[in-house]
């Protein structure tokens, strides 16, 4: 948004609010966006098993797969993909804090699908996060940082 | 003319400044008129006819705009609560009043009664149980009396199949958010007095802050009981006041303080 | 001011409060509840009336009562809970009084489901409430959108004295986009003179939906059809895309509006000439423009998320004097992109079955799809 693109963020709302394969779609366009549902998207971030199960086969051909390994006992089937497999939690609790596995995950898409630099990421954090929150500034970019060495 | 002596002519009784001039729509001998009349009184006593909203509701008691002299909406069956929820929440200041029948605030109103009651609503109801739906020509409604015969129950109401009735005054006493609950009578002089006592007390109540008030009144309906208005009367004295005892079911402590 | 990432539900409630809202009164329902709860902390905040409902029943007759203040009120909801309403929208109609109401829609009949759903869209612009009245709905199909027709809401409100409705969906309502927030209205402090709010110094005055006398219904009812009129003309609103040179054209609204866009541009990219029509009012319905169009176009495409009730009233204003063709997915299913540009390919082809009902013929086309 700050970099002037347009964005959309849809959740899966309802009964699926913790585990399962809640999940979310964004996408991201220089113009005015259409459809908010994507059939076939160009990345999926799978969390846990049940959305790898589910999301692998949906990723458009080309596209980028990223697997949290730390919560999926299987390797991914497809071949015509990108596969980047990372242990998130584990990989986060060295950095201190596991709830910072998103953002290693997140770095990892940002260098494997470049849409936006990460300095972008890093200048939004910082201009929409509120001041309380300031401090856990550096820790989520070091997560970031971590997650972009997995390029394969 | 020799004794008549126009100046020392004192005017003692005369239409209240909160009733309109018109003829009620109500039928010979119903107690509607008498509720209304105390209502309106109590209003001019207090000078809050320019500060008053009413609520009517549907039933009989449906063209009570028409009677009262004040600013007044018209509620669908049952919902007056929440209207009068609606517009003291805006206007807080204001006087805000339901005007009820026992169809439309025991039967379908039910749920909207319960809750502006338990939210504690800074509103005052006013509940004409007649034990029957007036308007629509005598059928059964929740306060009809077990055995009582009406137009929806001609075998006379059976509790087997058709429930017992319900008693409103007892239930709203119940839940925390009432203040002021209490049960009357307009059936003779000394108990149409104490009716009046009680709608003072009530709108006392409001003007202070101190939540929800309702003020049941067993009233008489003579044309859908197929009776004269003196049997009516004795009837309610027979039938209703036993199963409907009167009394102060609901006196928040900081009401018992009130004098006026 | 700088745009910020909202939610739809979260969005409209902000605006509402922007647009100078003093009282809302609702009931929690998926997809809608970040929108009541948005409100039970920021009107207390501001002063303002705010009370949970026992029923979507209490809400409207809430919203009745404060709405014969004169004040702007509103209430949310979502399908079952607005069918609940109908009751209320009726009674404000008849007493002819300003309020808004946001449907965040979703899947139906019944209890249906939370998901995105079109399927109020007769209840909401073809009565739903008893008796003869309209209400204006406005069809948000963004956040944005959402945000600025919530404002418009609250004016066509009053200038018309009208239950004005913001029919949103589950999509948009749980949407988050970037948004630019209205500024602040100063609250209202003069009334308009049909206002209960306590006869001090003048005559009183009494709001009501009765009228025992059929004769002065009438004139009530003639009184509501000649303001409608005039809200037919001058009220209309819609966009369109693409249309310059198109000789197709989809049309949905709201979300499916959208929606329909990412088809449409896929389509042109394989130079379909195509278009999109999108109804920002659905009530009053753009039916001239329609009428216009079919002197122009070869052919016409509807796509609802329901069972075509904006069709028929593209049928109404086309006259079948073209070719229109219907797609649309139920039950709070959402067709794709790629689902629309199949439907865009085959009109473009030509040589369309124009035989029967257009729904009739999608029907028969779901079938083969085992549908």
């Amino acid at each position: 948004m700050d970099e002037g693109k347009e964005i959309t963020w849809i959740p899966s709302y309802g009964p699926e609010m913790r585990g399962g394969t809640a999940n979310c779609t964004v996408v991201i366009s220089d113009e005015e966006i259409g459809s908010p549902f994507v059939h076939h998207p160009s990345a999926v971030i799978a969390m846990n098993r049940p959305s790898l199960d589910k999301y692998e086969a949906l990723v458009k051909p080309g596209g980028v797969l990223i697997i949290n390994t730390s919560m999926t006992d299987r390797k991914a089937v497809r071949k015509d993909i990108k596969v980047i497999e990372i242990a998130a939690n584990e990989e986060a609790e060295k950095l201190g804090d596991q709830r910072m596995a998103n953002m290693i995950l997140l770095g990892a898409l940002l260098a494997n699908l470049p849409v936006l630099p990460q300095e972008s990421i890093k200048k939004a954090l910082k201009g929409h996060l509120p001041e309380r929150h300031q401090k856990l500034l550096s820790k989520n970019f070091d997560a970031l940082q971590e997650g972009a060495r997995y390029i394969p | 003319m020799a004794d008549y002596d126009v100046e020392t002519e004192t005017l003692v009784y005369e239409r209240p400044d909160s009733l309109t001039d018109l003829s009620t729509h109500f039928c010979p001998g119903c107690t509607h008129g008498v509720a209304h009349r105390l209502i309106a009184e109590v209003l001019d006593e207090m000078n809050l006819r320019e500060k008053t909203i009413g609520v009517a509701s549907v039933g009989c008691s449906v063209f009570s705009y028409n009677y009262f002299d004040f600013d007044f909406i018209q509620a669908p069956h049952g919902r007056a609560p929440a209207m009068a929820t609606g517009i003291k929440r805006v206007l807080p200041d204001r006087t805000v009043f339901t005007y009820q029948g026992d169809g439309d605030m025991a039967s379908i109103g039910m749920g909207e009664i319960v809750h502006a009651a338990a939210r504690g609503e800074n509103i005052t109801v006013f509940f004409l149980n007649n034990t029957n739906y007036g308007m629509t020509g005598g059928q059964m409604a929740p306060t009809t009396l077990p055995g009582q015969k009406t137009s929806s129950s001609p075998n006379g109401r059976d509790v087997e199949s058709q429930g017992y009735p319900i008693r409103v005054a007892e239930m709203l006493a119940k839940l925390d958010g009432a203040s002021y609950v209490v049960r009357r009578s307009l059936d003779d002089p000394k108990n149409i007095r104490m009716a009046k006592k009680a709608i003072r007390t009530a709108f006392e109540v409001q003007q202070r802050g101190l939540g929800f008030s309702m003020i049941e009144l067993l009233s008489i309906c003579p044309t859908n009981w197929g009776m004269t208005p003196v049997s009516s009367i004795q009837w309610l004295q027979e039938k209703m006041i036993p199963y409907y005892p009167l009394g102060d079911y609901k006196v928040h402590p900081a009401i018992a303080e009130i004098k006026f | 001011m700088a745009r910020e990432l909202m939610k739809g539900n979260e969005a409209v409630a902000e605006a509402a409060i922007r647009a100078g809202v003093t009282a809302y009164f609702g009931y929690p329902i998926t997809p809608q509840t970040e929108l009541l709860e948005y409100m039970a902390r920021r009107m207390p905040e501001l002063g303002r009336a705010f009370v949970q409902a026992e029923s979507e029943l209490g809400a409207i007759n809430m919203v009745y009562g404060a709405a014969c203040s004169g004040q702007r009120v509103m209430s949310s909801s979502s399908s079952p809970g607005v069918s609940l309403m109908m009751e209320g929208v009726s009674y404000i109609a008849g007493t002819e009084l300003p309020a808004v109401l946001v449907d965040v829609m979703r899947g139906g009949p019944g209890l249906g489901n939370i998901a995105p759903s079109q399927g109020d869209y007769n209840q909401m612009v073809h009565g739903g409430g008893h008796g003869e009245y309209h209400s204006i709905v406005l069809a948000p199909a963004t956040v944005q959108e959402s945000i600025n027709l919530t404002v418009d809401a609250f004016d066509l409100a009053e200038k018309y004295r009208s239950l004005v409705v913001v029919l949103s969906d589950g999509s948009i309502g749980q949407m988050m986009e970037p948004c630019e927030l209205p500024p602040f209205k100063p609250l209202k402090t003069v009334f308009p003179d049909w206002a209960t709010t306590g006869a001090e110094g003048r005559s009183k005055r009494v709001l009501t939906s009765i009228n025992l006398d059929a004769a002065a219904q009438e004139v009530t009812n003639f009184r509501l059809m000649r303001r409608w009129q005039e809200i037919e003309a001058n009220e209309v609103r819609y966009k369109t895309y693409f249309m310059e040179d198109a000789k197709f054209a989809v049309t949905g609204f709201g979300s499916c509006g959208r929606l329909a866009l990412s088809a449409v541009r896929a389509a042109r990219a394989e130079g379909i000439p195509v278009g999109l029509i999108r109804p920002i009012t659905v009530s009053p319905f753009p039916t001239k423009l329609y009428e216009e169009l079919s002197h122009k176009l070869d052919a016409l495409l509807v796509v609802e998320e329901n069972n075509g009730q904006m069709l028929e009233d593209v049928l109404v204003a086309t006259r079948f004097q073209i070719p229109v063709d219907f797609y649309g997915r139920m039950g709070g299913m959402v067709p794709f992109p790629d689902e629309v540009l199949d439907e865009i390919r085959r009109v473009a082809r030509g040589a369309l079955d124009t035989s029967g009902h257009p729904r009739d013929r999608w029907l028969k086309r779901m079938a083969q799809k085992n549908l």
